[in-house]
């Protein structure tokens, strides 16, 4: 059983990790780079000094604000509707089960431009004018699937004789959803709204057709990519925005670890 | 409050005794907005593909016609839909060499800590961001770059020079070639690639393979006849993932690439800059088509069960 990876194997698995991480790193060296009109390397110098600038820019902090409450609301509308969808679909089987999961799954299943253009030519349609809550209905509609995926395989996993326990003993649905249901499945929901969170505060092709004039953090960061104006303040928002969206999935790790829902284990 | 007792009690009884009305409460929400954000957006894109632009007052003429399609067909157009087919295959091709090894290792070989270590380690590049994943890569592919600095390091800039005048894959420098563009694809859609290889491997007993070579299978047959096979679907699935996204992706092409555009591109720049949302809707529906067609294949073979 236990015999030994080849070598080839092992080159080209640790080549491919080294890959996958080496430019994330790289962005963690340039954050601190004395160089600012060029991408220079090595960089000629290291110093603190852009934190302290990019601490001072008050667009960056208007743009961060925004994405926050975007990701926030969007992250609590999401763990709803996913929720709802997942007790529907988990524990029963209907007319149209097939069809309601692939509708979930849609909106990232397509490109993301075309979630954007269309949601762009419905409010044309509409005639709703760009704001706040533009983005936010975007951003819930390709977070409901992240918040469904975690919840369906943690309902699929909570014995449904618990549930019918907590009735035939005289609790009511409520009741039961409040002390049975709940704790069961609380951790998934906490990840699949970690990860939902990540994945809106993160969003940027969806938000460019959703936004009007508005800037989240993703959008101003695409700005400075096609025009690059303030390198080093750049340079440490990406630092920033790396860090920001470790913690939620670290923490989403350390929820469902030792769950089914962690990859690799077979359904 | 008794009275508030008694009545989410009543409504639990009704609630179980209709289990269907239950499943209705619980659907309602979700598909009512799933239904009119998603698919009523999806489908008022949809049917402005069916109107057409006026070419002399550049306003949308609301008459049903095929004239947006018969546009499509252009040769200028037909360009840019063959070039970002055959990159997103290019693309899909190359993530699954690089992503099998990364799979099979951790499916097979990593226990414990280093299967966490693998774990997080495809995680992490997944989800952190688009945007900052792209940005390391202008900073790699940049003339005074670490790329170009690591050739002329290792004197190997000749090499480099070489490859950047074949044409089609090159161009001035890294940062405006296909070879470029293909880099950050690779790099910005591999962990989606990683993942559901890995899964379908792990369901591989290992008893299997060792009964491949016990049979006399060399290790290159037992990959071609055993272990390719079963790993089919995760790869098909991932493939999935990395040929919608890079078809529909318009931020990457234009940031580090050509001028040549891609389907992304057209879309976006159709419907902004040109106001023409018919054929930006057209453009839209290729994706959708091809998407389709794939989805239907991969379900064939089995794909979703490696999701």
């Amino acid at each position: 059983m236990h015999s030994k990876a080849p070598l080839g194997l092992k080159v080209a698995a640790g080549a491919g990790l080294l890959f996958l991480h080496l430019p994330i790193l790289l962005i963690f060296v340039y954050a601190f780079t004395t160089e600012d009109k060029s991408y220079q390397w090595p960089p000629p110098g290291l110093t603190l000094k852009w934190f302290a600038v990019t601490w001072n820019r008050s667009d960056v902090w208007e743009a961060l604000t925004l994405s926050l409450k975007v990701a926030s609301i969007s992250t609590v509308i999401a763990m709803v509707l996913g929720t709802l969808c997942a007790a529907a679909v988990a524990r029963s089987s209907f007319f149209g089960r097939e069809t309601v999961s692939l509708l979930v799954i849609l909106p990232i299943a397509l490109p993301g431009i075309i979630t954007g253009i269309s949601l762009r030519s419905a409010f044309n349609l509409a005639d709703i004018p760009f704001s706040f809550w533009t983005i936010v209905l975007g951003h819930a509609t390709f977070c409901i699937v992240v918040v469904y995926n975690n919840a369906v395989a943690r309902f699929r996993r909570t014995s449904g004789s618990l549930v019918e326990a907590s009735l035939d003993l005289g609790a009511t649905y409520f009741q039961t959803f409040r002390f049975i249901i709940l704790p069961n499945i609380a951790t998934a929901l906490l990840a699949g709204g970690m990860l939902a969170f990540a994945l809106s505060f993160d969003e940027v092709i969806v938000t460019t057709f959703t936004a009007g004039q508005q800037q989240t953090l993703p959008i101003w960061m695409l700005e400075e990519l096609v025009r690059p104006r303030q390198r080093p303040v750049t340079n440490v928002v990406a630092m920033v925005v790396v860090l920001v969206t470790f913690l939620p999935i670290l923490g989403a790790y350390y929820l469902t670890r030792g769950t089914d829902t962690v990859a690799g284990q077979s359904k | 409050m008794s009275e508030a007792v008694s009545l989410s009690g009543r409504a639990s009884d009704t609630l179980w005794r209709r289990p269907r009305f239950l499943l209705a409460l619980l659907l309602v929400p979700p598909v009512l907005w799933l239904g009119i954000v998603y698919l009523g957006s999806l489908f008022a894109l949809l049917a402005q593909s069916f109107f057409s632009i006026d070419e002399f007052s550049g306003l949308i003429n609301y008459e049903l016609t095929l004239k947006t399609y018969k546009e499509l067909f252009r040769p200028s157009n037909m360009d840019i839909l063959l070039r970002t087919v055959a990159m997103a295959s290019a693309v899909t091709v190359a993530a699954a060499i690089v992503a099998f090894p990364i799979a099979y290792y951790a499916a097979r070989y990593a226990k414990g800590r280093w299967k966490a270590v693998f774990y997080l380690g495809v995680m992490l590049p997944l989800w952190s961001s688009y945007l900052v994943k792209v940005y390391s890569w202008k900073l790699i592919l940049a003339k005074e770059g670490i790329l170009n600095w690591l050739f002329e390091t290792l004197h190997l800039s000749w090499l480099l020079q070489a490859y950047l005048s074949v044409p089609g894959i090159g161009g001035n420098s890294l940062s405006v070639s296909w070879t470029g563009t293909f880099l950050v694809f690779l790099y910005v859609w591999l962990p989606f690639m990683i993942l559901p290889v890995q899964a379908s491997l792990e369901r591989v007993p290992a008893t299997m393979l060792e009964a491949s070579s016990d049979m006399g299978a060399r290790p290159g047959q037992t990959f071609r006849y055993v272990l390719f096979p079963l790993a089919l679907p995760g790869i098909v699935a991932g493939s999935i993932f990395t040929f919608s996204l890079t078809l529909g992706d318009y931020i990457i092409p234009q940031i580090v690439g050509t001028s040549a555009r891609m389907i992304g591109q057209a879309v976006y720049q159709f419907q902004g800059t040109a106001g023409n949302i018919p054929l930006a809707a057209a453009f839209a529906v290729v994706p959708i088509v091809v998407m389709g067609v794939y989805l239907t294949i991969s379900k064939r073979m089995g794909a979703f069960d490696a999701l």
